[in-house]
């Protein structure tokens, strides 16, 4: 069996069909779990209660740059396989990760206020991050502007390679310029542990969450890419019969 | 009760918006594939 198959959009149905129940009610479980769990922590000794914004802001700005990731690897099966299924996902990801960025982009102006004493500073990493959802806005309205669906993916395919670039800077940010605000990865590998295991545990979980609430949301939208371009060829042809 | 001390504004804010924005994305997404699957249902149906 090759993952090609499920570049067949009947068997990607059907396939989605079975595991959708269970992806979504792992996903609901995971998020409000994580995100409740958060709530419930007690006060940071130096942020108070809005150390509780971390489980919502950090989950969000991972899927945000991660969801263009995803959408850049879909373009790029788009470009080079043509197989339309990937092209549909990368189109499906889009909104869904517009709002993750506006959520991380709220939530860190809501915490800076009282932390840093400001809402915005063109911070490297805030920046680039307002950037990245200025590219989710243009690569949705490109796809809503071209009219033929394979012309429209190839533009918003080129598109994402180069917001990818942003996705990029996004993540990296913080590491390239020191002078921002921004603090470094709130979880690393590499620096050991940065956080107290009270925040850690929680954190992972909505972390989780906020992954299988992506996955959940990508395949029921692809979905409905699937029957609106099924639903446009039915018409198609029998427009010209 | 939950003590959420000086900054309970700010934390409340932060979950209300970002519950708002879920909410949002998720009826939208659900609402969309309902409409999807009735027209496509009703238009091969028809023939």
């Amino acid at each position: 069996m090759s993952i090609w198959e499920y570049a067949n959009p009947t068997k990607f149905m059907r396939t989605t069909e079975g595991l959708l129940p269970w992806l979504v009610g792992s996903a609901v479980l995971c998020s409000v779990g994580g995100v409740f769990w958060g709530f419930l922590t007690p006060e940071d000794f130096r942020q108070g209660s809005t150390v509780k914004i971390v489980f919502l802001h950090v989950p969000a700005a991972m899927m945000a740059i991660n969801i263009w990731v995803m959408m850049l690897v879909a373009s790029l099966i788009w470009i080079i396989r043509r197989h339309h299924v990937s092209a549909l996902a990368a189109k499906a990801a889009a909104p869904i990760g517009a709002i993750m960025t506006l959520i991380a982009l709220a939530t860190g102006a809501i915490w800076g206020q009282p932390m840093w004493g400001t809402w915005w500073e063109w911070d490297p990493r805030l920046t680039s991050f307002l950037i990245l959802f200025l590219f989710y806005v243009g690569y949705i309205a490109l796809w809503a502007a071209v009219e033929d669906p394979d012309s429209a993916a190839d533009l918003t395919g080129v598109l994402c390679l180069v917001g990818s670039v942003f996705a990029l800077l996004s993540r990296y940010a913080v590491l390239f310029w020191n002078q921002g605000l921004h603090q470094g990865a709130s979880l690393s590998v590499q620096s050991g542990e940065r956080m107290s295991s009270v925040y850690r545990y929680p954190l992972y979980l909505a972390m989780l969450g906020f992954f299988l609430l992506f996955l959940a949301l990508l395949l029921i939208r692809t979905r409905t890419e699937i029957r609106r371009r099924r639903l446009a060829a039915l018409q198609a042809r029998e427009m010209r019969a | 009760m939950m003590q959420l001390g000086d900054y309970a504004g700010t934390v409340l804010a932060a979950y209300g918006v970002s519950l708002v924005l879920i909410a949002g994305l998720v009826w939208h997404t659900v609402a969309a594939n309902a409409r999807a699957r009735r027209a496509l249902q009703e238009h091969e149906r028809n023939g």
